[in-house]
């Protein structure tokens, strides 16, 4: 007998839009999916590079973990740490960067540092959405702009795995808004000197990270259904008093309107990027 | 004119004042020592309320339905001008104009968001919030003045870039980190006035200034008050005290070297008096165009890319703490 459920073709699920997301990981054995809601053991889940078996659903991951499923083991070479300031004194900023920091074990919310991706020498920067949502202050755009001037100094590629979620760390104010400029600037004399840059874009990638050095890649990659974009989608409804179409600002939407140049699942990123590297060595 | 409550005390005098004259006028009185007097304190009181401006007062100042729109700036500053049009891509977003123009005898570029000066206009023009195309069309000036060595004046007026659904698809992000990007590099000199709104992306997409300057009652800021209350207190009529915390004023913005100049504007703010409005900043423009039209290009680009690779603050971690 024909057996209908065989050869039944597996769909991504896109998650709903608006949906909050659960906390990454708890500390026990099973962790539920996000998107399909099934029970997944959590060993198994790291052996998989934190996808969903039964959905093939992205879980966020810290940047910890991502790069350790780039890099073999002393591979990456953090730069020097550095630490928020406060430069307009907001109330309660200082607290969160002390909670965020005991939290998450980072000092801020970008991992950045040279690194060896199958074999070619880069610099590698992993935007972490556990440290205050990924948001980019000071410290964030200062690191990103001293791993480009490395890389241009020394001729090496950048890959940079974005995930911000509103983009701007509001409480810098406007020192936070000139990081845009900051980085893009960076991005702009790595680039005018020939050099490589690979932007990929993780979930959530948004607001004044994505209207910057993020959407200035050479090559811009995304995770599977990885939102992507520069309002959110909340602000989008509430000022349009449209209904958002289906799969708004997903990946795939990104990539059906010729605004990314290729999506690549997890399982696939290292080799993807790997190739892209020796190719332009 | 639409009046804000805090300004109320002088109106009311000022009308007071007119009052009287117009009684002296049609009475042939002599009121004139009453006269003095009420407008010596009509004096006090402006510069006690003006002068002290909250930054939420300073905010609505800028969004004075009276205040210069660019368009109006650009008559009040220019000689001649002609304005053009288009993206050369997909359609003319009337959110933003641009053109050539004649500044005391020199061709310069002048861009700028515009709203509309009622409704019907402000439905033409988005309501000020341009689409990806304004910013390609922007792009696209800035290289042509580039090419035939033309000074660029921005003129920055816009809540932000507008958040919907066609303008995420044409790729409002992409196009802005575009803009600052190559505007980062134009070989030709810049100068960036805020004059009323700097809203986030949608002002710095048109604000990588060699000099960049602000009229006295504009903001600048990473985020809107409205938007920074509902995100802190999810209540945005909380946005006068989002404003304190923001430090969005010239004053805030000039201390932390974030702009260089502030344009000081008639008392009572530019709505009030539009031409003399135009005449201060026409100084300022005068002075600030001829230092940066001598810096040679290289110098220029340079300068432009340092000023921006200073900013921010934070602490290297000691070895000690590792």
């Amino acid at each position: 007998m024909l057996n209908v459920f065989k050869g039944k073709p597996k769909y991504m699920t896109v998650r709903p839009q608006g949906e909050p997301q659960r906390k990454e990981f708890p500390d026990n054995l099973w962790t539920r999916c996000d998107a399909c809601g099934k029970m997944i053991f959590t060993k198994e889940l790291e052996k998989t590079g934190f996808l969903c078996a039964s959905c093939g659903h992205h879980f966020r991951i810290s940047a910890i973990k991502r790069i350790a499923m780039l890099t073999e083991p002393g591979d990456f070479q953090a730069f020097p740490p550095l630490v928020a300031a406060d430069p307009i004194g907001f109330p309660g900023y200082a607290e969160k960067i002390k909670v965020a920091q005991e939290q998450t074990g980072l000092d801020d919310a970008a991992l950045i540092g040279k690194a060896k991706i199958q074999g070619s020498l880069c610099i590698l920067g992993v935007i972490d959405f556990s440290f205050i949502g990924g948001s980019m202050g000071s410290v964030v755009g200062e690191q990103l702009v001293r791993g480009f001037e490395t890389a241009l100094k020394e001729e090496l590629p950048v890959v940079i795995f974005s995930g911000g979620g509103g983009g701007a760390r509001m409480h810098e104010g406007i020192f936070s808004l000139m990081q845009m400029a900051k980085t893009a600037q960076a991005v702009g004399k790595h680039s005018r000197a020939g050099l490589l840059f690979i932007s990929v874009l993780t979930h959530p990638t948004m607001g004044g990270v994505y209207a910057s050095f993020a959407s200035l890649g050479d090559i811009i990659l995304a995770e599977p259904c990885a939102l992507v974009g520069f309002a959110g989608p909340r602000i989008v409804e509430e000022t349009t008093r449209q209904k958002l179409p289906a799969g708004f600002q997903t990946a795939e939407y990104a990539l059906q309107h010729g605004m990314i140049d290729a999506i690549v699942p997890r399982s696939h990123m290292l080799d993807y990027v790997g190739r892209l590297l020796a190719w332009h060595r | 004119m639409q009046a804000f409550e805090w300004e109320k005390p002088v109106l009311e005098l000022e009308a007071r004042i007119n009052e009287l004259k117009q009684f002296v006028h049609s009475e042939e009185m002599d009121f004139s020592a009453e006269i003095k007097t009420l407008e010596r304190k009509a004096s006090r009181l402006r510069k006690e309320i003006y002068e002290n401006l909250t930054p939420f007062q300073r905010v609505t100042m800028a969004r004075h339905p009276k205040r210069p729109t660019t368009l109006d700036y650009i008559s009040l500053l220019f000689d001649e001008f002609v304005e053009f049009h288009g993206d050369r891509s997909f359609r003319d977003d009337q959110a933003i104009v641009g053109g050539v123009a004649l500044f005391e005898g020199q061709p310069v570029t002048v861009i700028g968001p515009q709203k509309g000066r009622d409704t019907k206009d402000n439905i033409a023009r988005n309501f000020g919030l341009p689409h990806p195309e304004g910013y390609r069309k922007a792009l696209r000036l800035m290289k042509q003045a580039e090419k035939f060595g033309r000074p660029i004046v921005t003129l920055i007026d816009v809540v932000g870039a507008y958040p919907g659904i066609e303008a995420e698809e044409r790729g409002q992000g992409l196009v802005i980190a575009q803009c600052i990007e190559e505007m980062s590099f134009l070989r030709t000199p810049i100068l960036s006035i805020i004059t009323g709104e700097g809203g986030s992306g949608g002002a710095l997409a048109i604000g990588i200034g060699d000099r960049i300057l602000m009229l006295e009652n504009a903001w600048y800021s990473v985020i809107s008050p409205e938007m920074c209350a509902t995100i802190l207190w999810r209540d945005s009529s909380r946005a006068a005290e989002a404003a304190e915390l923001l430090r969005l004023t010239p004053t805030d913005l000039l201390k932390f070297g974030i702009i260089d100049d502030v344009i000081t504007e008639p008392l009572g703010g530019a709505h009030r008096d539009h031409a003399n409005t135009g005449m201060q900043i026409r100084s300022f423009m005068r002075r600030y165009l001829a230092t940066i039209m001598k810096v040679p290009l290289d110098t220029l680009v340079e300068e432009r890319l340092a000023r921006f690779r200073r900013i921010g603050e934070f602490h290297e971690k000691s070895l000690a703490e590792l």
